[in-house]
């Protein structure tokens, strides 16, 4: 029957999130078709189709899927989802807003943020905050899947030759409109993929000391992440936060910096390679995750170890 | 409506039973879902400023689950409406059951916290504003109403998303929507007093059966234990000599 991957894109370049997807689907076996709704999104489709392993390519060019409102994108999924027997997206908002929508109309079950296929209707997920992993099986004929993607390597981007084929469907359900959309300002690297990542927390008590992570982070080519109290604390926007509710990521290199080290917190980096720890509080919970614990004043501790890279 | 979830506290770490069942929740501290009780804080904060007339907690669950719906009247709610099962349903199966408790009552608006806690799925809102067929919003930070339309900025990978949604929606609360109010004990005693409607799940008709099977719940491989260094000169040497990543 085979697997459909959603492709997540902005109209003109692929999502490197889907490239773990559809790794997820390879897993899975059999063939991988992708589908591309958008608008003006031919570059999209085109990429798409070099994506190795990839079958074929099928894409609904038209206005209705512009801004990927899940009610409009959700009815093209019931649509082409009845030929496949798995339907896969990465674990992005994109995913998370449109796949349940999806899934509902279908009366299907999703399996959210799978870590690993165990078979083609096996599969391996975090609850818990990632406290604990669910191993389950689906009985649903079409499995609609979402992928965490720090636990699946990225496919190939180059390398596949698939048909891309036009198609039309779904419905514009009149609903929702896009107004705007608000993207922080800064030319930062990329949280989601970096390979090395410097967050901050309570510790850092204001936005402006963020600036201090920032230094460090150009250094090393790294990007900057924070917990959730220092989002909530206005320090810096939500898109900067890691955990169990914000983005879930997985370094080479995770430098916490005035992380108490809060559950919700753990669940975002705590598959990172290696994590180092500096905090005032020797008895903080991030030092039981770290490889490195530095106890010190972040204040005079972050500028020192700028100053050595 | 808001559709609100008892799970373990956010505080409290949890315990894989050691036969792989799942997790044990026998004695541990409960509470209501923290982007639950955002949903609750910001149905309330309609009711205040005239935009709600009144306002629903519901939820699926067993005897306990009366508790959790107790700590929404005194948060303020006007009514509960428990339906009952023992069952542990998944997100679907929840969603129909809220389909039919959101007709019964014809309400204009439904809110929910964007996850629960404990499964994670990130699901129930979604599934439920499709099989009532209305708009839907996730992850909102923000909601204005003007007349049969709402603007929502949501809280996406990328920033802040802003959309406009026709009503009636279900819409699914990210936590700065707001801060919720704590409860006070006048209002814990208040809400005793508050109508609380059980209805037996079996009573509803619905197809509710589980489509996956937990085959088996694991605790996850611990982290060896790392090293405290004593200075920044020996982290950097360590991360450039040891670990080799910088």
């Amino acid at each position: 029957m085979g697997n459909l991957v959603i492709v997540e894109h902005d109209n003109n370049e692929v999502a490197a999130a889907t490239l773990h997807a559809v790794t997820a689907a390879q897993q899975i076996g059999g063939d991988i078709d992708l589908l591309v709704a958008g608008e003006s999104c031919g570059s999209v489709a085109d990429a798409a189709a070099k994506i190795a392993g990839v079958n074929a390519v099928k894409v609904a060019d038209d206005a209705k899927f512009g801004h990927h409102l899940a009610e409009n994108l959700a009815t093209l999924i019931v649509e082409v989802a009845p030929a496949y027997s798995h339907v896969l997206a990465s674990a992005t908002t994109f995913g998370k807003n449109v796949m349940p929508r999806a899934a509902a109309l279908l009366d299907k079950a999703q399996i959210s943020e799978i870590v690993e296929v165990k078979s083609p209707d096996t599969f391996v997920r975090p609850i818990y905050a990632g406290n604990a992993l669910a191993t389950v099986q689906s009985s649903d004929e079409i499995k609609m899947i979402t992928v965490r993607t720090i636990k699946f390597e990225a496919a190939a981007a180059e390398g596949g030759s698939a048909n891309v084929e036009a198609i039309s469907g779904g419905v514009d359900a009149g609903l929702s409109s896009w107004v705007s959309q608000a993207v922080s300002n800064n030319d930062q690297v990329d949280l989601t993929s970096a390979k090395i990542v410097v967050s901050g927390g309570r510790g850092m008590q204001s936005g402006d000391n963020f600036g201090m992570l920032h230094s460090v982070a150009d250094k090393l080519g790294a990007a900057v992440g924070a917990s959730r109290a220092a989002v909530d604390s206005g320090f810096v926007p939500n898109e900067f936060q890691v955990g169990q509710t914000g983005k879930v990521i997985a370094p080479d290199l995770y430098i916490a910096v005035g992380i108490s080290g809060a559950i919700q917190h753990l669940a975002g980096m705590k598959e990172s390679k290696v994590i180092v720890a500096i905090n005032n509080d020797s008895e903080a919970p991030i030092f039981q995750v770290a490889d490195y614990g530095l106890v010190a004043d972040l204040f005079e501790a972050v500028p020192e170890l700028d100053a050595a890279l | 409506m808001v559709c609100v979830k008892r799970v373990l506290d956010p505080q409290v770490k949890a315990r894989v039973k050691a036969d792989g069942s799942g997790v044990d929740l026998a004695n541990a501290k409960m509470t209501m879902n923290p982007f639950c009780e955002n949903a609750l804080e910001e149905a309330l904060r309609l009711r205040e400023a005239g935009t709600a007339d009144e306002i629903i907690v519901a939820s699926v669950g067993g005897g306990k689950t009366e508790e959790t719906l107790r700590h929404g009247l005194a948060m303020g709610a006007d009514r509960a409406i428990q339906v009952v099962t023992e069952d542990a349903l998944e997100p679907l199966a929840i969603a129909k059951v809220l389909k039919n408790i959101a007709e019964q009552e014809d309400v204009g608006l439904v809110l929910a916290g964007k996850q629960a806690i404990d499964d994670d799925s990130n699901q129930t809102a979604q599934m439920l504003s499709a099989l009532l067929g209305w708009s839907l919003a996730t992850f909102c930070s923000d909601i204005k109403f003007d007349g049969d339309k709402a603007t929502v900025i949501r809280e996406v990978d990328a920033g802040l998303e802003t959309i406009e949604v026709k009503m009636p929606a279900v819409m699914s609360a990210d936590l700065r929507l707001n801060e919720p109010r704590y409860v006070k004990l006048p209002d814990v005693m208040k809400a005793k007093r508050k109508p609380m409607d059980k209805i037996e799940l079996d009573s509803l008709g619905l197809d509710t059966a589980n489509r996956l099977t937990t085959l088996q719940v694991e605790e996850p491989e611990g982290r060896a234990a790392g090293v405290i260094v004593n200075s920044v000169s020996e982290l950097v040497e360590k991360l450039r000599n040891e670990a080799k990543v910088i």
